[in-house]
């Protein structure tokens, strides 16, 4: 190998010269990236956390979200030995806590897909700070919900019964008509593409964590980077392949949800009979994943010291995702109201009388406050700037869009057409260690994920730095 | 094939891209470039072909599409009919979800793949490379030393003009892809 030759810079003339530093004032002066980073800054400061170990609040929130998960494990172990009559479910609500769980983690899911797919797709730069923890909550969030559906089989060791496998029964195939298995194939193939998408967006990070390893590490991440060495080429067909993974993943933010929403629309129970749930469980998923999105962003821009990449712009642009999303799930509200009297259908009016003044009432009106009211003060810059009360704002969104799916499942099952067939529905300590198991397994697993991997994409902030994505800029900062 | 190449280093992106359309013009061939992000123009400035990864993605997706179709009408209709509500065997109507997922599902699983394999990307893969920091904050151009076209140390001063930190000579077993 001949030695390296350092070289003393050419002086300016021989540079060729810059294009001039343009004189129109942009709309936006702020740059995206604070702290005037460069892009070795950018990559000591993302692999930090993972290099340095963790803190003692990391231990400490482990602690706690393992304790939960364990919590959770306990309660499905109990329930899978003894039966689904651990449950509060009845013959007339046949599905609560479960369904209203899953639906919920579902949609959580969505927002990391949009900020991936769709923010990529419309080249909105501010999407590069959250995206990589966007896609890890969304995958984190449909394993949760993929888990709910199948504790609910009672026996989960069948749970392959839903593939069209060649079976000893005929072969008897799956029914193709029905939602339900619509819902395998939609989020299977959700989570497929979300973890492959993922992955591939992973695979420089990961080179760049080898490069800097020594030892066992550097095996590891060596063999996960897959021998990837930034050759143009490469990056050619990397960015092409990007693209089309998020033109892919597009439809399936529309569809994951619509499907769903067709489990309860093809059905004819009052309150769920609607052609308006599929755009109006897409939108909803969008808004509690936004809301779920800002939550783990605000805590992780903290805890991770953050605060130069996750900036008060990117707060702020989720923020008016917030209250736009909002506020056509408060139309969607108001159309059901309006559909409901519009109908003539006196059972549609009795269910949505019954949803706000019934026994339940006190539930949809939880549901109004925390996703109609609430969002609507992010209105304010001053509110929007105020990062403690965006926080407990996410918070409140999370709270009410749970609220939304029990509403909708529990709420409506509880009083159907026959009155001799109305019920109540009291969730069991078995249904709520569950749920606090699956909050557990989540941030368990978003938490080795901070741990382990590159929280930010690094490559792709590297191409929004003024440097790199301003050409003018570099011969000012020279 | 050993060969000789030029290995170049440089601090951004720009200078990168301009030095390797200088190289061009005269006549070298640049047998890549290691950046430590995807650099503006410079699939341009090395006059690498268009990607066919849409292709392999479209096709991805007709296969599925076909296939998500073809086995639901089969196994609804064919191989065991069953009356489900009085509905047609062959519902096609209530098989576009299905279709739809299985379309999306080989479209996305076939365009990795082909990234993954065209690119060799596989695991236990020995990375081709000439600098550590080209995953960090380093650009490398990669030029191939051919004789008569540009003496060495005429190379070494276009590159060097260019803004280059460092330049060197080194054996290279990597193919050059055209």
């Amino acid at each position: 190998m001949v030695p390296e030759l350092a070289v003393p810079r050419p002086s300016a003339s021989q540079v060729p010269p810059m294009p001039p530093v343009p004189t129109v004032p942009t709309v936006d002066h702020e740059p995206l990236i604070g702290g005037g980073k460069t892009i070795a800054q950018v990559t000591r400061d993302v692999c930090a956390p993972i290099e340095r170990g963790p803190t003692r609040l990391w231990y400490g929130a482990f602690a706690a979200s393992s304790s939960a998960l364990l919590l959770g494990v306990l309660c499905v172990a109990y329930q899978i030995a003894t039966g689904i009559g651990t449950w509060g479910l009845n013959r007339t609500v046949g599905w609560a806590f479960d369904i209203t769980n899953f639906v919920f983690w579902v949609g959580i899911g969505h927002a990391g897909t949009l900020i991936s797919a769709v923010l990529l797709l419309l080249r909105q730069k501010w999407r590069t700070s959250i995206n990589r923890s966007a896609e890890a909550m969304t995958i984190f969030a449909v394993i949760c919900a993929g888990l709910f559906p199948v504790i609910h089989m009672g026996r989960p060791w069948l749970a392959f019964w839903v593939f069209p496998y060649p079976n000893a029964r005929g072969s008897l195939w799956v029914n193709f008509r029905s939602p339900l298995l619509w819902d395998v194939f939609a989020i299977g193939t959700y989570f497929t593409i979300s973890l492959v998408f993922w992955y591939v967006g992973l695979i420089p990070d990961l080179a760049t964590l080898r490069d800097r390893a020594a030892g066992l590490r550097r095996r590891v991440f060596g063999l996960l980077s897959l021998g990837w060495n930034g050759s143009a080429r490469t990056w050619a067909r990397h960015e092409v392949a990007c693209v089309l993974l998020a033109a892919l993943a597009t439809p399936l933010v529309v569809s994951v949800h619509s499907v769903v929403s067709t489990d309860f629309a093809t059905s004819v129970v009052p309150g769920w009979h609607a052609t308006i749930f599929p755009p109006y469980f897409v939108i909803g998923a969008i808004f509690s994943g936004f809301a779920m999105v800002l939550t783990l962003m605000l805590i992780a821009r903290k805890v991770m010291r953050f605060e130069h990449y996750i900036t008060a712009k990117h707060v702020g642009a989720m923020c008016r995702v917030l209250v736009f999303t909002g506020s056509i799930v408060g139309l969607a509200y108001l159309t059901e109201l309006f559909t409901a009297w519009y109908s003539g259908n006196p059972y549609e009016r009795f269910t949505f009388l019954n949803r706000a003044f019934g026994p339940m009432g006190w539930a949809y009106w939880v549901m109004v406050g925390c996703n109609v009211v609430a969002p609507q003060l992010l209105w304010f810059r001053r509110v929007r700037g105020d990062l403690r009360l965006v926080f407990l704002l996410s918070l409140v969104v999370n709270v009410g869009m749970w609220f939304e799916r029990f509403v909708i499942i529990a709420g409506s099952l509880e009083r159907d057409y026959l009155p001799s067939a109305w019920s109540g529905y009291r969730p069991t300590l078995v249904e709520v260690g569950t749920l606090v198991g699956s909050f557990g397994l989540f941030l368990s697993a978003f938490l080795l994920f901070c741990r382990w991997l590159p929280m930010l994409a690094i490559f792709e902030l590297k191409g929004v730095l003024p440097t790199t994505s301003q050409p003018w800029r570099h011969g000012a900062q020279a | 094939m050993s060969r000789r190449v030029h290995v170049a280093t440089f601090d951004n992106g720009h200078e990168l891209v301009a030095a390797a359309r200088a190289c061009r013009r005269r006549g070298l061939q640049i047998a890549d470039a290691h950046t430590p992000h995807p650099v503006h123009g410079l699939e341009e400035a090395l006059g690498l072909p268009r990607s066919r990864l849409p292709i392999v993605c479209f096709v991805g997706g007709f296969v599925g599409l076909t296939l998500g179709l073809a086995f639901q009408h089969w196994a609804s209709a064919v191989d065991w009919p069953l009356n489900v509500g009085g509905k047609p065997f062959s519902s096609w109507p209530a098989f576009l979800p299905v279709a739809f997922e299985m379309t999306v599902l080989v479209a996305g699983l076939a365009t990795a793949a082909a990234l993954l394999l065209r690119s060799r990307l596989l695991p236990g893969t020995t990375p081709s490379s000439f600098e550590p920091r080209a995953t960090d904050d380093r650009y490398v151009l990669i030029v191939q030393e051919r004789d008569a076209t540009l003496a060495a140390g005429e190379l070494r001063a276009l590159l060097l003009a260019h803004g280059a930190l460092a330049c060197r000579e080194e054996l290279s077993a990597e193919e050059v892809a055209t």
